[in-house]
């Protein structure tokens, strides 16, 4: 071994790092934007078919001056907020009976499998039939949707509670309903909340796809008769709002997970 | 309380894990149960404490439990079993809140025992933040804030590493010499039984069997002396040949599942 070179390892271990560039999402929408908007003014995109950015823009601003914007937007935010809520509620109480309760599971299971698959906006001419073409039909349609997803998370946050926690809580002499709120109901809250995340974003496609079938205002209905007109600008500034909304949603569950998750 | 067991047997659907198990724990004695993986020491303990159904055999404890008990039953769990969401106080007065207690009783308590298990400090850290060692104590802490009458310790240092181990044998010890609570200790390490114990439970593979119980004649707060080195080593050395064939044939037996 004496006349044989040292042997020295070169490091390997580079690279697969997860980090992010803070500039780099903000630099990419400048991109683009820009991009589409060279595409637009040197007439490679028609603009008949699609706008420019900064006609978005203004179709934007002309909303907004003559208060549209806030009609539309408010519908849609009201048919989600009450939709989300009736069907949040619903689905909670049902995915708790069903983590916790046998018989529940037992009816339950089979029951959420069969339903889940149906695309709820296929019976909204069945709820206008019921409820009429008010809000009401609008409003069941958000809530069914939202119900069978928070049913299957709920039920499986519940599920995956640690047992020993509540062996521990068995042993201490905690009752069933003590134990449901100091440890089911806090031990299933991430899965809860990324279930929300996951049901607001239902709630969204199906406002739109509500609004597109029967209603005067709404971000759905604002859309389609953008379309319809060839108002390509004001169609775009639609899916803008869409976009907005969606984030925010995002944002807010984002904000209820920092403050409730803490200990994670 | 004084602990019985009387020809306790138990088995999961055809398969026996325990037979006939009959011995007893004196009042403010510790008991360490030992044996083989798989012989029914944890089952043991569950059936004492009620988180399992009794088949065959009887349980019984008898004497009055200690002045201000809440739950004379109360387990220390090798995985800690503390709520991840919950600060170190909030852990220890889980187990308190449903008593009628005042809440300056109820504070008092948990300050008391915090300060005994030396997390006076840690009172609002949450479990993430602590070592394993501190996660244990705040399990035995939560475990003598009901001042249990029998108290069942379910591989408590298990999950810890030895020098931690170590640290939390001679806590324990040095909780003990506070309050004599009734004790069964259920490990699979011997070291711990030797230093812990009054009386060594042995138990045979399944179906778990008794074997013999060896008693321990130097008082637990000497046992860290050197003059008693030798013998203790010794009683190690007799437990593990008691255990060792055993846990050979334990170690290669395939599972039937």
């Amino acid at each position: 071994m004496s006349d044989a070179q040292p042997l020295t390892v070169a490091f390997r271990g580079g690279g697969f790092v997860v980090d992010m560039r803070r500039w780099a999402p903000w630099l990419a929408f400048v991109v683009i934007i820009a991009g589409w908007e060279a595409a637009s003014d040197t007439g490679l995109l028609p603009a008949l078919f699609m706008p420019a950015p900064h006609e978005v823009l203004s179709a934007l601003y002309a909303l907004l001056v003559d208060g549209k914007l806030f009609v539309h937007i408010g519908a849609s935010l009201w048919r989600i907020i009450g939709g989300w809520l009736i069907g949040s509620a619903a689905g909670l109480a049902v995915g708790f009976a069903m983590g916790i309760f046998v018989l529940a599971r037992s009816v339950g299971l089979p029951v959420v499998a069969a339903l889940f698959p149906i695309p709820k906006i296929a019976l909204l001419p069945l709820f206008i039939l019921w409820f009429g073409i008010g809000e009401p039909s609008k409003i069941a349609t958000i809530a069914l949707g939202v119900f069978f997803p928070t049913v299957v998370s709920t039920y499986s946050a519940v599920d995956s509670v640690p047992r020993n926690l509540i062996r521990m809580a068995q042993s201490f002499g905690l009752t069933t309903r003590m134990i449901v709120l100091k440890v089911i109901l806090p031990g299933a809250m991430p899965g809860i909340l990324a279930g929300s995340r996951i049901s607001a974003s239902i709630a969204l496609i199906l406002v739109v796809a509500a609004e597109m079938i029967g209603a005067d205002t709404g971000i759905g209905a604002f859309v389609l008769a953008a379309g319809n007109l060839m108002q390509t600008d004001q169609l775009i500034a639609g899916v803008v709002l869409l976009s907005l909304l969606g984030l925010m949603i995002s944002w807010l569950i984002s904000r209820v997970e920092k403050a409730l998750l803490r200990w994670r | 309380m004084q602990l019985v067991l009387e020809e306790v047997g138990y088995a999961y659907g055809d398969l026996p894990v325990l037979d006939k198990i009959s011995f007893s724990v004196a009042e403010g004695e510790t008991a360490a149960l030992i044996g083989p993986s798989g012989c029914g020491k944890s089952t043991l303990l569950n059936l004492v404490g009620g988180l399992l159904q009794q088949q065959r055999g009887r349980i019984a404890s008898h004497g009055a439990p200690p002045p201000g008990c809440l739950n004379p039953f109360t387990f220390v769990f090798q995985d800690f079993a503390l709520l991840p969401w919950r600060s170190v106080a909030g852990n220890v007065a889980l187990a308190l809140e449903h008593h009628r207690l005042s809440r300056a009783e109820r504070d008092g308590r948990v300050a008391e025992v915090l300060k005994l298990c030396g997390l006076a400090d840690f009172a609002d850290a949450l479990p993430k933040q602590l070592s394993g060692g501190m996660r244990q104590r705040v399990g035995i802490a939560r475990a003598i804030a009901v001042k249990p009458a029998v108290l069942l310790m379910d591989e408590p240092l298990s999950a810890l590493d030895a020098q931690t181990r170590e640290l939390l044998m001679e806590d324990l010890v040095s909780i003990w010499g506070r309050e004599r609570t009734t004790t069964l200790y259920v490990t699979h390490n011997l070291a711990e039984a030797v230093r812990l114990a009054d009386h060594v439970v042995v138990l045979s593979r399944r179906p778990g069997r008794l074997k013999k119980i060896v008693g321990i004649n130097i008082p637990v707060s000497e046992r860290s002396k050197p003059e008693h080195a030798a013998e203790l080593q010794n009683l190690h050395d007799e437990l593990w040949t008691l255990i060792k064939a055993e846990a050979q044939v334990a170690d290669r037996e395939m599972l039937d599942v």
